[in-house]
């Protein structure tokens, strides 16, 4: 076990874990951030996404001793009900969701995107999102809820 | 879904409460409803069914649960309707047993179609005593009442109003209904008569979801998120092969990790508690388990599944048509055609693996799950555990969407088993290559088809036989933990269905058939099998479809104007034919399109089916890369008949759900295996469509008011693999009779025409 020092969405907070332990874990059961999923522990699906010094990040296979004191965004890092991220709002004006397990995914890794780049193409937001997986199939609708949030007609 | 913990009973008992610490406190309307009166909910309670609370929000209780498929607000639009209330004002409270009627498993696309009209009697009724109570508190007769918004005044004289709130609001009905039939059969309240759809004016609207503000915010609840004070976490230890049992379990091997509480062996069933999740993890992996050599085999290769798809006696024949005499008339038929089709298992695939959280105590258990039946889970649980049904409170959560993979309940029995042996609350998650290897998976099926045409190019004779594995895994059969500590199910399974073999034409001598094959029952095996969106369809459709439109190209005739030949005295079937090429432009055609030469062609194709009600009819256009062999899916039309549509939105989001879902399982999916299991055990041996594939999709809804409301959960999949199969064919002119289209069988077709 070891003391680390997360600095999670503006916050700063120690938690004493092992420091192998993949930091969706420490989120999810330290922190009680629900946003981030555990959907294969494989970096494969994108549904645990969070970002990280800008990027997106699979946080399943990103031990947490990586995240000492280096910015990290959940979910609910970017707005709640009350006060929705522009990228929120887009997901809910397009009803962008079916189950919504893997939006997390899609929602952090849309903001990494749009950081960089603000308006970026169908075919750059496809490329973005290849890494997510989605099983209900709302692709469609989710693509248009970020050309949405990026401010450009849908 | 608004989700209550605390139980009524344990509430107005004033004992101590489960409290859960994502608890949203209970409006006072829930506290006043079924289960107050200890025991069982009673259907013919109103009380049962709807509650007014003070405030005027109206709670309706139902069994059904929301998958994702937005059933949710269309039960609350229906609920409004009735009421006359906003749906701003309506609360659904799903799935917990302990409050609500069983109204049979959400699955099979079927909550609309049947819980539906139940919601809406139960809601007629209610609307029914509100008037009588208005017509008494405001002294008018109850016909000279109107209603808006909750609010009943009298025609003519606005002043007199009166609210529900004021007049039942955190207070009982106190009223019986007629209740006839159980679960899904169950008839409510036949004796009032509800609204006529002419005069709706919230069912049929675009309403928001109201699942989603929680969604994008991390603020809902899923069944991966509920917390437990005192909650453990466990994993279970699966063999690596089929149907073995540990010889040596060596709890030295995880001694060394911190946390870990114990190693539970029961049967061929093994799992590890632990204080934390990561620990739970690390002692999964850690634990060294031999286990026993494989008693059960199971066919190494694919050729040697069809070959004891077809060479093995089914136990069981579903009928979907008889009529005429084919086998004979295919004798005499000017031209016959014949050929057969593959299926491969495919996955349900759930983004989030199974979870569940289970509190055993003595002979009592309270599980939290994301399952499709909460019924189900209790009388498996419960199964599992030889305690009574009622000891067993089953708590729905919202969950990764299923597909039918959640009609059988695996984790909920998996963390039964660990928290009775713990005495302590336990969540279980499986990892994902248990999830892969572990999940029901949809049948392999294999279909044979025959078909004879006489000197006018009609088809005469049609035969149709699907063999298809059953579901080893439903509601008459056990589930994993039970069948790892020695319960066995005595049945061979469920069929896989009979819909889809071309039983939506008219043909005059016509078979269609479905042959059950038995499979491994009743051992623990990876090559389980269960219900996987739209069972069986996909795959006779497939065959079905793609053999008709062969015969029209033989003829060289459109296949869209073919199959109306067929369709004489089927309305519905015309229209959404016609409809979905209008919208796509059909233009006339005799397939293979004359491609110019090069490197990429394209093609399109269409196909049609019904299912359970409903009519579908869809146009795909691929292209395909004749170097790579790749297939892509352009564009998907589609045109999709429900009945009533109760809301457009959520239909649209379902159906353009479904065909990305049908792409995916007609271009990627296939479970492999070998002679002792999955081999596929992630997404990257068992790919599903990313985003640079989805097709553009063009949808046209077709509403039928004069149609009672159907489901749309699955029927819009099912066109979907043999659309493309027929595009592929216009673009190649090669047959692929194999799902998934991958690029190898594109090549080999290539190679060989």
């Amino acid at each position: 076990m070891a003391q680390i020092s997360l600095k999670v969405n503006g916050k700063t907070q120690v938690v004493d874990v092992d420091p192998d332990t993949p930091l969706l874990y420490v989120l999810r059961n330290d922190l009680q951030l629900n946003g981030p999923k555990f959907g294969c522990g494989l970096a494969q699906c994108g549904a645990c996404t969070v970002i990280m010094d800008g990027k997106a990040i699979r946080s399943c296979v990103a031990e947490v001793k990586t995240a000492s004191n280096r910015p990290v965004t959940t979910l609910e890092g970017l707005g709640s009900t009350k006060k929705l991220h522009p990228l929120q709002k887009a997901f809910i004006d397009e009803q962008a969701l079916q189950c919504g397990y893997c939006i997390n995914g899609m929602i952090m890794s849309a903001k990494a995107l749009l950081d960089v780049n603000p308006k970026p193409t169908d075919s750059q937001i496809k490329e973005a999102l290849a890494g997510n997986l989605c099983r209900c199939g709302t692709h469609t609708r989710i693509l248009r809820a970020v050309k949405r949030a990026s401010g450009q007609k849908v | 879904m608004k989700k209550i913990e605390l139980s009524r009973r344990q509430f107005l008992k004033g004992t101590g409460a489960l409290i859960v610490s994502f608890n949203l406190f209970p409006p006072a309307s829930d506290l006043f409803a079924q289960a107050a009166r200890g025991g069982e909910p009673d259907p013919t309670q109103l009380d049962s069914w709807i509650a007014v609370s003070q405030d005027g929000t109206v709670t309706v209780f139902t069994s059904k649960v929301e998958l994702g498929t937005g059933v949710e607000t269309a039960l609350a639009q229906i609920a409004a309707e009735e009421l006359d209330v906003s749906w701003t004002k309506i609360m659904v409270d799903m799935g917990d047993t302990e409050k609500t009627i069983d109204q049979a498993t959400t699955s099979g696309s079927r909550t609309i179609e049947r819980a539906g009209p139940q919601i809406r009697q139960a809601a007629a009724a209610a609307r029914k005593e509100l008037l009588r109570l208005a017509s008494e508190k405001l002294n008018a007769p109850a016909a000279k009442l109107t209603v808006k918004d909750g609010v009943v005044s009298v025609a003519g004289d606005p002043s007199k109003r009166i609210s529900y709130a004021q007049l039942v609001g955190g207070k009982r009905f106190n009223v019986t209904i007629q209740a006839e039939g159980k679960a899904g059969d169950l008839k409510l309240a036949q004796d009032v008569k509800p609204k006529d759809p002419k005069e709706y004016t919230i069912v049929g609207k675009p309403v928001p979801r109201f699942d989603l503000p929680r969604k994008v915010t991390g603020e809902a609840v899923y069944i991966h998120d509920v917390r437990i004070p005192g909650m453990l976490h466990g994993r279970v230890v699966r063999p690596p092969v089929v149907n073995t049992e540990p010889t040596s379990i060596y709890e030295d091997s995880v001694r060394a990790i911190p946390g870990v509480i114990k190693i539970v062996h029961e049967g061929k069933f093994v799992g590890v508690v632990a204080k934390t999740e990561g620990a739970a993890m690390k002692a999964a992996e850690a634990l060294k388990v031999e286990w026993s050599t494989p008693k059960t085999k199971i066919p190494a290769t694919t050729e040697e599944l069809y070959a004891y798809l077809r060479n093995t006696k089914s136990f069981t024949t579903l009928k979907g048509v008889e009529k005429g005499n084919p086998t004979t008339v295919l004798t005499k038929a000017k031209k016959q055609y014949e050929a057969s089709f593959r299926w491969p298992f495919q996955l349900h695939g759930m983004i989030g693996p199974s979870c569940a959280v289970a509190d055993v105590h003595g002979d009592t258990a309270t599980i939290w799950s994301g399952c499709q039946g909460p019924f189900r889970t209790r009388a498996s649980v419960a199964g599992l555990l030889k305690i009574p049904e009622t000891n067993v409170r089953v708590i729905y959560h919202e969950a990764s969407g299923s597909y039918g993979r959640m009609s059988n309940d695996d984790g909920a029995e998996d963390a039964a088993l660990l928290s009775r042996a713990v005495r302590a609350p336990v969540r279980v998650q499986w990892s994902r290559q248990d999830e892969h290897g572990w999940e029901p998976k949809g049948p392999a099926q294999t279909q044979v088809l025959k078909a004879g045409v006489d000197d006018e190019g009609k088809i005469i004779a049609w035969e149709f036989t699907d063999y298809s594995l059953p579901w080893t895994v439903s509601s008459i059969t056990t589930l994993l933990a039970s069948e790892q500590i020695g319960l066995k199910s005595k049945t061979p399974g469920s069929g896989n269905g009979n819909q889809g073999g071309g039983e939506i034409y008219a043909f005059e001598n016509s078979k269609v058939i479905a042959e059950e094959i038995p499979w491994l029952q009743p051992e623990p095996f990876p090559l389980r099998t269960s219900n996987l969106r739209a069972p069986g369809q996909l795959s006779r459709c497939f065959a079905s479809e793609t053999l008709l439109n062969e015969i029209a190209a033989d003829l060289g005739v459109d296949p869209v104007e073919f199959r109306l030949r067929y369709l004489t005295g089927d309305q519905r079937g015309t229209e959404i034919l016609k409809a979905v090429a209008e919208k796509s432009r059909w233009q006339k055609r005799s397939s293979p399109a004359a491609n110019a030469p090069g490197t990429t062609v394209t093609g399109r194709g269409v196909a049609m089916t019904r299912r359970t009600g409903g009519y579908v009819a869809a146009v795909a256009d691929v292209e395909v890369n004749k170097s790579t062999g790749k297939v892509t899916v352009r564009r998907v039309t589609l045109a999709h008949d429900c009945g009533l549509i109760v809301n457009p939105d959520g239909v649209k989001n379902q159906v353009e759900g479904n065909i990305v879902q049908g792409v995916s399982r007609a271009l990627f999916e296939e479970v492999t295996f070998d002679g002792n299991g999955v081999t596929s055990l992630d997404w990257s041996s068992y790919p599903i469509l990313r985003f640079p594939d989805v097709p553009d999709l063009d949808i046209v809804l077709v509403n039928r008011p004069e149609v009672a409301p159907l489901g749309a959960g699955e029927l819009a999949t099912v066109p979907v693999p043999a659309a493309i199969a027929n595009a592929i064919f216009d673009a190649t002119g090669i047959r692929l009779r194999e799902v998934p289209f991958t690029p190898k069988q594109v090549l080999a077709g290539l190679q060989k025409a």
